[in-house]
């Protein structure tokens, strides 16, 4: 076969290239553009290199930022993989009990983010929230506006209601897909009900939980609306997220260039750790090396 | 090792049962030798897999009794019966290696890990599984695969029997082979009561001494092949083992003679004390086709030839009826027309789908010397 012959398939390939091209890298690059230029109105602007890059890297609120949301998905997935999966192994197999624990468990998925953000600011209120006033009645105080630990258990309630029932539908998903010979030769084998969830459905749903991680990870590392509706960042910076950060930046300072310098890192954060979960959960239990 | 007793076991997946086809299992009574291989074989959905899952404890049946050796076991788990069961579709614990799959069952019983390390060693080559022994089982293939969950029941020094459901499914053909052998291998040196599954009625021949055929969760016929080929107590048994299945004929009996139609055919052998409507089944086998006129036999059109490679089908048309002829490739089959003979003794009476006359013994009496 000659070279033509080998080559032909690029053709094929033109008109997603073509689409992608247009869609995710040519915004992109006017991102990076901007990155590399200090401007002041639209027709003024200086070429600076670097120095947007190396004023983000040494910003200490950007660091503060980072630690917050690193902290923050960490706690994301601790809390919404293991209760996610739980919460599937609860729920009915099979009937009418099945269909009705699904719309139930996808409801908080069908809610508008800034909706959500209402209910729950209303719902944690120290005065006439329904949580809010009874831990307060209880002696505890808890006022989200005021106490940065308030602010994040609000943030976090907010984010285990609205997205562990993503976990909770992929693991159900998965744990459906077993066949039940499985089930059966466990329970000849004499396994108990932990040796039955160890090695036959964790290890079966090892790739939609994959799934589940990355998506998790991903959405809780860019999260927006939450933080934004309950207190803007607050109190102080306590809830200032690094797209919080980013958007106080770029549409409340207007300073275009740092702001871009901030995506094209926060892009490649993002990039990176999505990276290190996949090929790590690839290899997971597989007995490959990660 | 056991006995398999089941004593007037019955079941339904409904909860209140009312009409005798809301049962998946009909009432039966039937008791399966020590040490014995079983096939259970049966079109899919006849409720051989149900039988299976109630002896395995997998299933409570909804009336009667499952006993091992005498003791009832009917409610008891699985784990508490010591039995092993072989699925269609291999089941392993993908994360673990070959040799603590084959461990599992014994670890969860909370054996001595040195005892465990013997038995396994012991199964593994047995199953010839040494090589892999310390390989991640997800990684092997099905026939392997098979083989640990095999060895997975055999581990264990008290299990009672074991039962297979369709095992031999997913594995490439030439494996199908060496896998039934060695199952073949693993019965008569253990001794164990085993039980196969299987819509396949070569498999089930060839595996087990004794066959059970099963429809509409019936057992219709539990006996040897040989039996089941020879006198098939039911018009199903005589169709579904075989191949092409029996040839059944709607007749008029009178004095021992059979008409079809305005032709005779003589069955003799006791069957001059059946009068009325009756079914004459033989099988395909036991015709004879020839182009000239022979004694007893009688005018046939030939309809299509099928040439099977080592034998010929002809179907051939006898007034409204059609009848599978199997023949040697050696012999000359008549383009059109032909005469097609019966071999006596290997004709069959059915009343009501059930084996009335002359079956082999009767002829044994009624004709001494040939």
């Amino acid at each position: 076969m000659n070279k033509w012959e080998d080559n032909k398939a690029w053709f094929m390939v033109i008109p997603v290239f073509l689409v992608v091209a247009v869609s995710a890298i040519l915004p992109l690059m006017t991102v990076v553009n901007y990155s590399l230029q200090d401007i002041f109105g639209p027709d003024q602007r200086v070429f600076v290199g670097l120095e947007w890059y190396k004023d983000a890297l040494t910003d200490s609120r950007l660091h503060d930022a980072l630690k917050r949301q690193l902290m923050f998905s960490s706690l994301v997935l601790l809390i919404e993989i293991p209760l996610g999966i739980l919460i599937a192994l609860m729920m009915p197999k099979k009937g009418w009990g099945a269909s009705l624990s699904l719309v139930l468990v996808a409801l908080p998925l069908l809610i508008p983010w800034n909706v959500i953000g209402t209910i729950w600011i209303i719902f944690m209120r120290p005065d006439i929230g329904l949580l809010g006033a009874a831990v307060n009645g209880l002696g505890i105080p808890f006022d989200h506006t005021a106490s940065p630990f308030a602010a994040w258990v609000t943030v976090m309630l907010m984010e285990v209601w609205h997205w562990t029932p993503l976990v909770v539908l992929l693991a159900y998903a998965g744990l459906q897909a077993i066949p039940e010979a499985y089930f059966q030769a466990a329970r000849i084998d004499g396994a108990s009900a932990w040796s039955t969830f160890r090695y036959i459905q964790l290890p079966k749903m090892r790739g939609v939980l994959t799934i589940a991680v990355l998506l998790r990870f991903m959405d809780s590392f860019l999260i927006y609306a939450e933080p934004f509706v309950l207190t803007g960042g607050g109190p102080g910076n306590s809830t200032t997220f690094l797209s919080i950060y980013l958007v106080k930046l770029a549409v409340g300072q207007f300073d275009l260039g740092p702001a871009a310098a901030f995506s094209i890192i926060y892009f490649l954060i993002v990039l990176l750790f999505c990276w290190l979960f996949y090929q790590v959960l690839l290899k997971v239990g597989t007995g490959d090396k990660p | 090792m056991a006995l398999i007793d089941l004593k007037n076991l019955a079941h339904s997946y409904l909860s209140k049962p009312t009409a005798e086809t809301d049962y998946a299992l009909q009432k039966m009574d039937h008791v399966w030798e020590d040490g014995n291989a079983y096939a259970l074989l049966g079109p899919s959905g006849c409720g051989k897999t149900t039988l299976l899952n109630i002896i395995s404890g997998l299933l409570q049946p909804s009336e009667g009794q499952v006993l091992f050796d005498g003791k009832d076991v009917t409610g008891l788990l699985p784990q508490e019966r010591n039995i092993a069961q072989v699925f269609q579709f291999p089941v392993i614990y993908d994360t673990m290696s070959v040799y603590d799959n084959l461990a599992f069952p014994l670890r969860n019983r909370k054996l001595p890990e040195a005892d465990i390390k013997e038995r396994v060693k012991e199964v593994a080559d047995m199953l010839e599984l040494n090589d892999v022994l310390h390989k991640r089982a997800a990684n092997l293939s099905a026939d392997a695969k098979q083989k640990i969950s095999l060895g997975r029941g055999l581990v264990r020094s008290d299990v009672a029997a074991i039962l297979f459901d369709e095992p031999l499914t997913v594995i490439d053909p030439h494996l199908k082979l060496l896998l039934r052998r060695k199952l073949k291998q693993i019965h008569a040196r253990f001794k164990l009561t085993m039980v196969y599954v299987t819509h396949d009625q070569l498999e089930a021949l060839t595996f087990a001494d004794q066959v059970v055929v099963m429809n509409q969760g019936q057992v219709m016929q539990i006996g040897t092949p040989q039996e089941l080929f020879e006198n098939p107590q039911h018009t199903f048994v005589g169709y579904f083992i075989g191949s092409p299945g029996m040839n059944f004929l709607p007749c008029r009996m009178e004095n021992g003679i059979a008409h079809i139609g305005d032709q005779e055919i003589l069955v003799g052998n006791g069957t001059e004390r059946l009068t009325g409507s009756f079914k004459l089944g033989i099988r395909p086998d036991f015709l004879k086709l020839h182009s000239q006129a022979v004694q007893g036999a009688i005018p046939v059109t030939v309809k299509a030839v099928e040439d099977l490679g080592n034998c010929t089908i002809v179907t051939v048309a006898l007034a409204a009826q059609t009848l599978k002829v199997k023949l040697s490739e050696e012999e000359d089959i008549p383009a059109e027309s032909g005469f097609l003979e019966f071999q006596r003794q290997w004709i069959r009476i059915y009343s009501d789908e059930k084996l009335v006359g002359n079956g082999v013994k009767q002829q044994a009496r009624l004709e001494p010397a040939k």
